[in-house]
C-alpha cells in the first residue's frame, strides 16, 4: 500500500509570487525631505490628526513618515555630510512579520495584489504586529481622533466638526483601538483594474498613481508591477543602487531604495 | 494498612532543637484544630472591615472607573505610543503569572515530593495561583484596543468561517492560561472539599450552611471518598505540573517569537519559568506573613520553620535565576548582533539605567545576603521584607524587557522613551484587588487544609530508642 508521505509545500515562495505584483522604487537621491508625501497620504487614506500633544509623544499617525538620517555626528560638525532623507511607508513584505502573529486574522496578505492588508473592523487592537514589524511602519488608532462631533476632536476644539468633509470616500474612517498602515493606495489599484477590466484590457504602466508619489514633486517615487520587467519601476529597482531595507530580516520587501548616485 | 516507620532525617542544625517546635510534632486533637481555623474564619475584627472598605473604595476607584475610562477614552490615556507598543499593561500580565505559578509549585510539586513542611501552607499558596490568574486575565484585557471584541479570539464556530489563527503566540497563550486557570481551580478545590464538608458540619444553618452545604458535594468521609479523592488529587498534582511550566514558557514566547532585538532568545522559556518562581516564592513568603500575623491561632499553624522552607526555596530559586539571567545576558553578548548588543546597553547605560541596578540589587543581593543565614530565614518579618523587595525586582525585570526593550528598535528614526499614564493606576487597582479578593476569600474558606496537617501529625512520631529521641514519619501506604 503506497501513501503519500510528502508534507505540503507552501506555495507562497514559488519563483512566479517570489517577483510580486506591485512594488514600488523610493530614490534616496532625490529625496528633498519636502514632506509633500506625507500631506497626500494623509488627505488621501483619511489619516487623522493626532494634535500636538500626541504627535510629540510619538503617537503620529502618518502611513509614511521621512526619516532625516544625519552621518557623522559623532565628529566634528564640520564633518556632517548633507542630511539624507529616507520616506519609510509600509515595505509590503512577502514574509511579513506581521501577519503571522495577529490572534484574529486581521493582518492578512491580500493573495491577489501581494501586499498586506489590514482587516480594520476584524482587528481587536493586541498591536502584536506593530511590535513585530521590523521598519515600524504600522500605526494605531489612540484615541477616536476622527470622531469630529463636538468635544470629540483631538484638541478639543469645536470647529474641527467642518473638517469632516475633508474625508475620502474611498477610504474607511477608522475608530479607536484598531492598528492601521499604508496599503499601497490599494482603493486607486482597485479602481485602475475595474477601469481596465470594464475596457477589455490590462493595467497599463503608469495608470496606478499613489498618493505619495502623485504629489512628489522631485519624482522620487515610482510605482507599478514588479512583475513586468518593462515597467518603470522594475527598471528603476533593476539599477546597482538600489537597495532593500533590513535585507538580512529575509521579509522580502517590495519598496527597493535607490541611494549613493552621482 | 501497612505503616513503614523510618527516621526522619534532620538537618545537624535541628539535631539539639526541641522536636515540638514542627508543626508535626505537637499535634493537636483533630477537633481541636478545627475549631481553631473555623473561629480564625469568623472573628473579624473592626480592623478587617477597615482594611476590606479601604480596598474596596481603591478597587473601584483605581479599577473599575480607571478601566472604564480607558475604554471610553481609548488607549490615549495609557502610556504606550510607537514604538513602545506593550507597556505596563504586558509587564503586569507576565507578572501575575509568575506570582501565580509558586501556588502550583508548592502545592503540586512538593506534595508529590512528599516535603512535609508544605503541609499547612499549601491551600494559601494554590489560592494565590487562581488569584494571580484573575488578574493576568484583567490585565490582557486592559491591554486590548477594542476590549469588547474578546471573543474573536476565541474559536467559536460561525457563519462567516471567521477563526482565529493559531499561528499567533497570543492564541497559544489564550489557551495556556485558560487551560491553566481550569486546572488550577479545580486542584484549589479538590483538598478543600473535606475542609468544606467540616465547616458545613459546624456552621449552624444561615448562607454560610448553605453555601458550604453545595460546595462539599455531600462528602462525608468514608473510606471511599477518600479512595476516590486522594486519586484524583494525585493525578491532578502530577497532571498541573506540565500545565505550569509550560505555561510560562508560552508566556515567554510571546516575546521569544518576536522578531525583536532582545526578545527573540531561545533561553527565554526556562528563563522565564524560573523568573517566575522566583517572584511567586517571594509572594508565597509576603502572604504567609500577613496570614501569621493577622489571623486568629494562625501561629499554631505557621511557623518559623515554614518561613525556613520556603526561604531555602527563594534562596535556591534565586541562584537559578541568576545562572539564567546572565546566561540570557551572555549568549547574545557572544552572537555579536550589533541590534542584541544595543539592547543591553540601551538597559545599561540608557536613561533608566538605575532600574537595571535596582533589578539586580532586589533578585540578587538581597536574598544572597539574607537567605543564607537559617536565624534570619526564621525571622517571618526579614523574608516578607525580602519578599516585597525580590517581587519589585521581579517586577523591574518584566519592565526592562518590556517597554525598555521596546524603546528601541531596528528603525532608530522612531525611538521614543515610554511614559507611563493610567496604567499606574490600573496596577495599583490589580494589586488592591488581589488582596482584596484574598481577604474575602479567608472569611469563606478554611485557609488552612486541616486533614492535611491532621494527617502529617498522625504519620510523625517521636520514639524512644534507649535515651535518644527520634522522630519519625510513617508512610501509609
Amino acid at each position: 500500500m503506497t501513501s503519500n508521505l510528502e508534507l505540503p509545500v507552501f506555495t507562497n515562495n514559488s519563483e512566479a509570487e517570489l517577483g510580486g505584483k506591485w512594488g514600488m522604487v523610493v530614490d534616496r537621491d532625490l529625496c528633498t525631505g519636502c514632506q509633500a508625501c506625507v500631506a497626500a497620504c494623509s488627505m488621501e487614506n483619511n489619516v487623522p490628526f493626532v494634535g500636538e500633544t500626541d504627535m510629540a509623544y510619538g503617537r503620529g499617525m502618518h502611513w509614511i513618515r521621512v526619516e532625516r538620517l544625519w552621518e557623522g555626528l559623532e565628529a566634528d560638525y564640520q564633518e556632517v555630510k548633507m542630511t539624507s532623507y529616507q520616506p519609510l511607508m509600509c515595505q509590503q513584505c512577502h514574509n511579513a512579520p506581521c501577519e503571522p502573529v495577529c490572534p484574529v486574522y486581521a493582518a492578512v496578505h491580500s493573495m491577489s495584489e501581494d501586499i498586506n492588508l489590514q482587516v480594520y473592523n476584524r482587528c481587536v487592537g493586541t498591536r502584536y504586529c506593530a511590535n513585530n514589524c521590523p521598519y515600524q511602519a504600522r500605526v494605531f488608532n489612540w484615541r477616536d481622533y476622527t470622531d469630529y462631533r463636538p468635544g470629540n476632536t483631538a484638541d478639543n476644539d469645536p470647529s474641527w466638526s467642518v473638517l469632516q468633509n475633508h474625508l475620502n470616500p474611498d477610504v474607511t474612517v477608522r475608530r479607536r483601538g484598531v492598528m492601521e498602515k499604508c496599503t499601497f493606495c490599494i482603493q486607486r489599484i482597485h479602481k485602475a483594474e475595474d477601469t481596465a477590466k470594464s475596457e477589455g484590457r490590462d493595467v497599463r504602466d503608469g495608470e496606478v498613481v499613489p498618493a505619495c508619489a502623485q504629489a512628489c514633486p522631485a519624482n522620487a517615487i515610482t510605482f507599478g508591477r514588479i512583475d513586468d520587467p518593462e515597467s518603470m519601476v522594475s527598471k528603476a529597482a533593476e539599477t546597482s543602487r538600489g537597495s532593500l531595507l533590513l535585507e538580512e530580516m529575509r521579509t522580502q520587501p517590495r519598496v527597493t531604495y535607490l541611494a549613493g548616485g552621482a | 494498612m501497612a505503616a513503614i516507620a523510618k527516621p526522619l532525617s534532620r538537618r545537624h542544625a535541628e539535631e539539639h532543637e526541641d522536636p515540638r517546635e514542627h508543626l508535626m510534632h505537637d499535634p493537636l486533637p483533630r477537633g481541636k484544630m478545627n475549631e481553631m481555623v473555623m473561629e480564625a474564619m469568623h472573628e473579624t475584627g473592626w480592623k478587617f472591615w477597615v482594611a476590606t472598605g479601604f480596598l474596596t473604595l481603591v478597587v473601584l476607584g483605581a479599577l473599575v472607573y480607571a478601566w472604564y475610562y480607558l475604554i471610553m477614552e481609548g488607549l490615549g490615556v495609557a502610556g504606550v505610543n510607537r514604538p513602545v507598543f506593550w507597556g505596563i499593561f504586558l509587564v503586569n500580565v507576565v507578572f501575575w503569572i509568575g506570582i501565580s505559578h509558586a501556588g502550583t509549585f508548592i502545592s503540586a510539586i512538593l506534595r508529590v515530593l512528599k516535603v512535609e513542611s508544605r503541609r499547612p501552607f499549601t491551600r494559601a499558596a494554590e489560592l494565590m495561583t487562581t488569584f494571580g490568574l484573575v488578574q493576568a486575565g484583567f490585565s490582557v484585557f486592559m491591554h486590548m484596543g477594542r476590549v469588547w471584541l474578546t471573543y474573536w479570539m476565541f474559536p467559536i464556530p460561525n457563519e462567516r468561517m471567521l477563526w482565529p489563527d493559531f499561528h499567533s503566540p497570543l492564541m497559544w497563550d489564550l489557551m495556556a492560561i485558560t487551560t491553566y486557570l481550569l486546572s488550577s481551580t479545580m486542584y484549589l478545590f479538590l483538598p478543600l472539599i473535606p475542609d468544606l464538608a467540616m465547616a458545613r458540619d459546624r456552621t449552624e444553618g444561615g448562607w454560610r450552611k448553605t453555601f458550604y452545604k453545595i460546595l462539599a458535594l455531600g462528602f462525608r468521609g468514608t473510606e471511599g471518598e477518600w479512595k476516590n479523592l486522594t486519586t484524583a488529587m494525585n493525578i491532578f498534582a502530577f497532571a498541573i505540573i506540565p500545565v505550569m511550566f509550560s505555561v510560562h514558557t508560552i508566556v515567554s514566547w510571546d516575546f521569544a517569537m518576536a522578531s525583536r532585538p532582545g526578545w527573540s532568545s531561545t533561553v527565554f522559556g526556562p528563563y522565564f519559568v524560573i523568573g517566575a518562581l522566583h517572584s511567586g516564592m517571594a509572594a508565597v513568603a509576603i502572604v504567609l506573613f500577613l496570614l501569621r500575623n493577622t489571623m486568629k491561632h494562625y501561629k499554631y499553624f505557621i511557623r518559623p520553620e515554614h518561613f525556613d522552607t520556603i526561604g531555602m526555596l527563594m534562596f535556591m530559586v534565586s541562584m537559578a535565576w541568576a545562572y539564567f539571567y546572565f546566561n540570557d545576558y551572555i549568549v547574545p553578548w557572544y552572537g555579536g548582533d550589533v541590534w542584541a548588543k544595543l539592547f543591553q546597553e540601551w538597559a545599561e547605560k540608557g536613561p533608566h539605567w538605575y532600574l537595571w541596578y535596582i533589578m539586580l540589587f532586589c533578585n540578587i543581593v538581597v536574598p544572597w545576603s539574607i537567605l543564607w543565614n537559617r536565624k534570619w530565614r526564621r525571622t517571618p518579618w526579614l523574608l516578607a521584607i525580602a519578599g516585597i523587595l525580590i517581587n519589585v525586582g521581579m517586577w523591574l525585570e518584566r519592565y526592562i524587557i518590556i517597554p525598555e526593550g521596546l524603546t528601541i528598535n531596528r528603525m532608530p528614526f522612531t525611538w521614543r522613551v515610554y511614559v507611563p499614564g493610567i496604567e499606574i493606576a490600573l496596577t495599583i487597582g490589580l494589586f488592591a484587588l488581589f488582596f482584596l479578593l484574598y481577604m474575602l476569600a479567608s472569611r469563606l474558606i478554611p485557609l488552612i487544609p486541616v486533614w492535611e496537617v491532621q494527617e502529617g501529625q498522625e504519620a510523625h512520631l517521636i520514639r524512644k530508642i534507649g535515651k535518644a529521641e527520634i522522630s519519625t514519619l510513617s508512610d501509609m501506604e
